[in-house]
């Protein structure tokens, strides 16, 4: 597994916190973790969201420093 | 001993840097202070959105293209000379015929390009308006329609976000003309939970689609595309049969990025508002070529060519720095043949679309002309 990778999206309207995310798993090997920081409420939501129907897991969420965070490491 | 300013890529980033420079520094110019020199793909500039009006028969192909020697000012040397080899160590540039450019400030603005092969079946099984080859198919593929399923189908990453949703709503208007909409179907599928990243387009989009009878597929990142069976499918489990599919494929940073370490997939780690490539204080990055969590659009280069030309003009002339970027994009929306809206945002405004009128599209239609004196550096 490789150093996480963190994307701050904070303050990103387009392409937005969970196109980040797709983008960047695209580049990434299976087991490895991407942080996703957002200052959207909804990306708390919607990352695990998708993350459960593509089959990828969410390793943790939360909200701190007035942002949102979600780890997600690629499954497949 | 002169200030050497090197821009690597040719497209709209790069040439509204070279020609806006030329006007801040004509003095340093002048006297031999500075030098700014360009590496380009090709010799032919294209206005890319215009692609858009391609596959509808809107626009002849030849308003697309100007020479790059006549859209650049004069003063700026220019090569048809691929980059092959970026390196920020060493401060130098080596191009495909072997030649090597040194330089004080490097300005990479290489560009995004299309990875349909990178989803099994798409390059055999889909269309897509996002180069002329591809436009010109779709245009051949749609004169052939006489009716049935349509797909469009929007992978991540990709640049200009608001084309496929002007794709969809004016093939809605293309179809109707032809007295085709009758026995036609369109299925638009989008990556995420909602029919457009930016939740206030989306807000719109779907009511209009909901209205216009399109149909839409959200969460839906392509797995495969099956040609024999003219099927797509997702990641997340569905399957949509097509008669015809028009996609916007994943896209990648340019290859001379990733082969001298500077990126993954291509897109170069670069700050946010100083637009420097990380860890750099002599190299700007712009365009579609940043890794910012940002549209990859013309407006974007656009605004942020600005922001460099002034940090450069400044450094080169004063040694200090002008101004941070502050996120700006704007963009238009056609939503159909005969209406636009725009959408503007920065960092710290959020997007609000007005409702479409005819007028901004004639508006749009006048920038497809206008873009010439942006890419001049003069709007």
């Amino acid at each position: 597994m490789s150093e996480r990778k963190i994307i701050d999206a904070r303050g990103s309207f387009c392409p937005g916190p969970l196109m980040e995310l797709i983008a960047a798993l695209k580049l990434l090997q299976v087991g490895d973790e991407v942080e996703i920081l957002s200052t959207d409420q909804g990306t708390a939501k919607d990352v695990p969201e998708w993350c459960a129907k593509v089959g990828h897991e969410t390793v943790e969420s939360g909200e701190k420093d007035g942002h949102w965070y979600v780890v997600v490491r690629k499954a497949k | 001993m002169s200030n050497k300013v090197l821009i690597v890529g040719g497209g709209l980033a790069g040439t509204i840097i070279a020609n806006g420079l030329c006007r801040h520094i004509g003095a340093e110019l002048r006297k031999g202070d500075v030098s700014i020199t360009m590496l380009g793909t090709t010799d032919t500039h294209m206005y890319q959105p215009g692609l858009l009006y391609v596959p509808f028969g809107k626009i002849r192909e030849r308003e697309l293209f100007r020479p790059q020697r006549k859209v650049l000012d004069k003063r700026v040397i220019f090569h048809v000379d691929p980059a092959s080899n970026i390196d920020v160590d060493n401060k130098k540039v080596t191009c495909q015929s072997g030649a090597v450019h040194e330089y004080d400030y490097l300005v990479i603005a290489t560009g995004s390009r299309l990875m349909p092969q990178n989803i099994p079946g798409m390059e055999e099984g889909a269309h897509w308006l996002y180069d002329l080859d591809g436009a010109r198919k779709m245009r051949t593929a749609l004169d052939e329609f006489e009716g049935g399923k349509i797909v469009v189908n929007v992978n991540a990453p990709h640049k200009c976000p608001v084309a496929p949703l002007e794709i969809t709503f004016m093939l809605k208007e293309y179809l109707e003309g032809k007295g085709l909409w009758d026995k036609s179907e369109i299925t638009y599928t989008y990556p995420i939970g909602r029919l457009h990243a930016l939740e206030p387009v989306a807000e719109w989009a779907k009511p209009a689609m909901d209205e216009s009878g399109i149909k839409y597929e959200t969460f839906f990142n392509t797995k495969e595309v099956d040609p024999k069976a003219k099927s797509i499918s997702s990641e997340e489990g569905v399957t949509l049969d097509y008669d015809l599919l028009v996609t916007i494929p994943p896209h990648a940073g340019a290859e001379v990025i990733t082969d001298s370490g500077l990126g993954d997939g291509g897109w170069v780690p670069t700050h946010k508002t100083k637009l420097l490539r990380e860890g750099s204080t002599d190299v700007f990055v712009c365009g579609d070529t940043t890794n910012i969590p940002i549209s990859k659009a013309g407006s974007t280069a656009h605004f942020e060519a600005d922001t460099v030309i002034d940090n450069l003009a400044s450094l080169l002339t004063e040694g200090r720095w002008a101004r941070d970027y502050d996120g700006k994009v704007f963009c238009f929306v056609e939503t159909g043949m005969k209406t636009g809206t725009y959408v503007w945002f920065d960092y710290k405004t959020p997007p609000n679309p007005g409702a479409p009128s005819q007028m901004i599209h004639w508006f749009k239609l006048a920038y497809n002309r206008l873009y010439w004196l942006s890419a001049r550096g003069l709007l």
